[in-house]
């Protein structure tokens, strides 16, 4: 079983590609449920503190928005754990403000210098390129040594 | 600040997505409720909210799959649920986080019917997809061509 980045990192159709496929998805709801439920001082919503921004020094530098070093703090201890990495451009679904757009494209820039294998997708948008995609992700996984 | 001590920790939440046409989110609920065993489900419009210990969520999880197998998806999620901070009942409007399954909502059917192909078919044999990165773009020479051609 092997740990699959997810990008869109809230995505339900990867979550289940890879779940269904044999492998484990590392997304968004890992990374908010380990702080949602690990005691400490209340920051509604998420449970991001201000010790966030200053663990995301590691991803990006100091000069790089607060907003963006908060979400790397999420994401970034993923991308150095995950073993594979599924990426769907140009989806509307990972549209955002500010924040969000520089946090998903440096995301996706460390996920790429990553040497890890990789997979680039965009969403289908009928039929046959729905059976192409699945089909994709399906070998994608199956080659990584999930079940057939 | 004020401390914070999490509720229902060591537990996972998984949501229950079901776009079927023989499947209503009612009947895996149901099912879900004969098989849950100290499990929380919660139904909603698009499905269920699954939470409970790893092992028992999976179990459920996968017994309600068998219902419909290419029309159920599943995904993790943070909170637990009916979360004051994410629950609609107390903020108002759409949960965050619902538009991005309502978007995917409506990839769904191709997905199912990939699935449901790919049961009879080998996906080694299938064409890679098509990348829009080597789809041609509109040039601007292309552009200004089509601007002068505009009648004014």
């Amino acid at each position: 079983m092997v740990k699959v980045f997810i990008y869109p990192a809230t995505s339900l159709i990867l979550s289940d590609m890879v779940t269904r496929f044999g492998h484990t998805p590392l997304g968004s709801a890992i990374a908010i449920r380990e702080r949602v439920q690990t005691p400490g001082l209340e920051s509604v919503p998420l449970q991001i503190t201000p010790e966030e921004p200053k663990k995301g020094l590691r991803w990006a530098a100091v000069e790089v928005p607060s907003g963006v070093r908060g979400r790397m703090s999420l994401y970034g201890p993923m991308v150095e754990e995950c073993d594979a990495a599924i990426i769907i451009n140009n989806a509307d679904l990972a549209f955002g403000c500010m924040g969000c757009a520089r946090t998903n494209e440096l995301l996706k820039f460390l996920l790429r210098q990553k040497d890890i294998p990789k997979l680039e997708l965009e969403y289908p948008a009928n039929e046959d390129e729905g059976v192409r995609f699945v089909a994709a992700i399906k070998k994608f996984l199956n080659d990584l040594g999930g079940k057939p | 600040m004020t401390e914070y001590t999490p509720t229902n920790a060591g537990t996972v939440t998984r949501y229950v997505v079901v776009e079927s046409y023989n499947v209503t989110p009612a009947d895996v609920a149901i099912r879900a409720y004969e098989i849950a065993k100290g499990v929380m489900i919660k139904e909603n419009c698009f499905g269920l909210v699954v939470m409970g210990k790893e092992e028992d969520v999976d179990r459920v999880i996968a017994e309600v799959r068998k219902m419909d197998p290419a029309h159920i998806f599943v995904k993790d999620r943070g909170f637990p649920p009916g979360d004051a901070r994410r629950c609609r009942a107390t903020l108002g409007g759409a949960r965050p986080g619902f538009h991005g399954i309502e978007f995917e909502m409506g990839i769904l059917p191709y997905i199912s019917h990939a699935l449901e192909e790919l049961d009879h078919r080998d996906a080694a044999a299938i064409a890679a997809p098509k990348s829009a990165q080597n789809a041609p773009r509109l040039d601007v020479y292309t552009l200004k061509k089509m601007i002068d051609t505009q009648e004014p």
